[in-house]
């Protein structure tokens, strides 16, 4: 099907693009479009004006500071997973790159797009809820901060309001000692997650666990952190028992739906190997060759 | 600045320099295939799924079904009619997939074409799992994918002899 009629423009600033939003009220961003052109083409969406922010160079800028990294909302995909600086100075955006779609997908798609988009089972929102990343948005009214933890709201559903523009997503630095882990399980390579998991870990003296992060994907409205357990890792020195007993904690209470593409059922029964294989990957014990 | 429903675009296909007046909805792919009458370029599920539509701009791959033509302005587009070398006859990438057997209805081939280009280009030396990575994006419903991935290597090792 084609995309119904709609007026464009492609506006060089992100004041340009804010007016525009500000003009037009149901007016979209045109970022990568690996998720509104198909929205468009099967008319699932019809805005009657498209902002195109792709050539507003302040939005691709990369940046990596003492603080930690800085991408503006329209590094694509492709870039993300080819720039060393980018993996270097967040280790788990270059383990969950691989399983983004295909290569001519990445060539266009944004990261801002992927979490404004906010697919509960898309990669890079998992990512950003572990990191903590926080996410810059620009409105009418000026500019403010949401951290990942409030950003995600459900289903298609992000924290970005009506006129605003998300510009940009600040990773904090990555201390030395943390090791990350990524895995998912999908019907194909490089589609969407039925269910998957982002973790990293901090290991202290003796390879003690100083703090761990794990998120479930695709096994919710949105992406989730499990606390109770990441605080069963904490202070203990981990090993496959452990990581057993952590990932069985981690997928208590899981609700997931069914779908075209899992049940519910299944999405249960797998995302606690996710959650195993993501950590045993982070701590390279062998429980990541093992078979679920 | 005033959106618009149209836009006059110039961007350069398969080398040459095309200008048009078009409309904003209108997809990289359907410029190419009915404004130009590059018809090589397939339209499968227009969803970006199937790999039918993939061309080279600026030498990446995109799907030309998830691009709006006006996207392309000032761009270099390449489509399957653009891989003819200068003295026609067939790429050695496209003499493999004949050899091979690579193809059967030829529905899915611009877009593997297309795929395979850009993968060697940036690798010449790919192991078989390079090569089922790559086009892992493209969809076929016909040679079972055995022969196209051989074509590939084949053409990637006689390139390098
Ligand atoms: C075949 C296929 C397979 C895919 N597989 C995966 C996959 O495995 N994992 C995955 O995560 N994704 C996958 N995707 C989706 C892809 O990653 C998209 O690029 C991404 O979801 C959206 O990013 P985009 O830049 O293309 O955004 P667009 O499609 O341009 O926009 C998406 C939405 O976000 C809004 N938006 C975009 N940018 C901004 C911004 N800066 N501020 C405010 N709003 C904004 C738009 O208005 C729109 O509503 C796949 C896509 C295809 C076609
Ligand atoms: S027609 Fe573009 S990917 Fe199928
Ligand atoms: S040859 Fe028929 S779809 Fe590939």
């Amino acid at each position: 099907m084609k995309a119904p009629p709609f007026a464009y423009a492609a506006p060089v600033t992100i004041e340009g693009a804010l007016a525009l939003l500000a003009a037009h009220e149901d007016a979209k961003v045109l970022a990568g479009g690996q998720s509104l052109m198909p929205a468009l083409n099967l008319r699932l969406a019809a805005p009657s004006v498209l902002v195109d922010i792709n050539d507003i160079p302040e939005l691709s800028e990369v940046s990596v500071t003492p603080a930690g990294l800085r991408l503006g909302a329209l590094v694509r995909h492709s870039r993300i997973g080819s720039d060393p600086l980018i993996a270097g100075a967040v280790p788990l955006l270059g383990l969950a790159y691989p399983h983004i779609a295909h290569g001519a997908i990445r060539t266009r798609g944004t990261i801002g797009g992927s979490l404004a988009h906010a697919d509960p089972s898309a990669e890079w929102p998992a990512v950003c809820l572990v990191c903590d990343a926080v996410m810059e948005l620009r409105g009418p009214g000026g500019g403010r901060e949401v951290p990942a933890d409030a950003f995600s709201l459900g289903v298609f559903t992000t924290a970005i309001g009506a006129g605003e523009l998300l510009v940009a997503i600040r990773f904090p630095a990555w201390p030395a000692s943390r090791r990350a882990g990524f895995s998912e399980v999908a019907r194909r390579k490089g589609d969407f997650a039925m269910v998957g998991a982002a973790v990293t870990v901090d290991l202290g003296a003796h390879g003690v666990c100083t703090a761990a992060r794990i998120v479930l994907f695709g096994a919710s409205d949105r992406p989730i952190r499990r606390h109770a357990a990441e605080a069963r890792l904490c202070g203990r020195v981990p090993d496959a028992a452990l990581l057993r007993e952590v990932a069985s904690v981690a997928t208590e209470g899981l609700d997931p739906s069914s779908d075209l593409h899992a049940s519910a059922e299944y999405r249960r029964r797998v995302a606690p190997v996710m959650v195993r294989r993501a950590l045993a990957y982070a701590l390279s014990l062998p429980e990541a060759a093992r078979a679920a | 600045m005033t959106p618009t429903e149209s836009l006059f675009i110039t961007l350069t296909v398969n080398g040459e320099a095309v200008s048009r007046e078009v409309a904003a909805r209108l997809s990289l792919a359907d410029f190419l295939r009915e404004e130009l009458r590059l018809t090589g370029t397939h339209l499968g599920c227009e969803h970006g799924v199937c790999g039918a539509c993939t061309v080279l701009m600026d030498n990446e791959p995109v799907r030309a079904c998830l691009m709006l033509a006006v996207q392309a302005r000032g761009r270099s587009v390449t489509t399957v009619e653009g891989l003819t070398p200068p003295a026609g006859g067939l790429t050695p990438l496209q003499a493999a997939f004949q050899r091979r057997h690579a193809v059967q209805c030829g529905f899915c081939t611009p877009g593997m074409l297309m795929s395979a280009t850009a993968l060697l280009a940036g690798n010449p030396d790919p192991t078989a799992e390079h090569v089922r990575d790559a086009l892992s994006s493209n969809i076929c419903r016909c040679t079972g994918y055995v022969q196209i991935v051989e074509a590939v290597m084949e053409a990637a090792a006689e390139a390098r002899t």
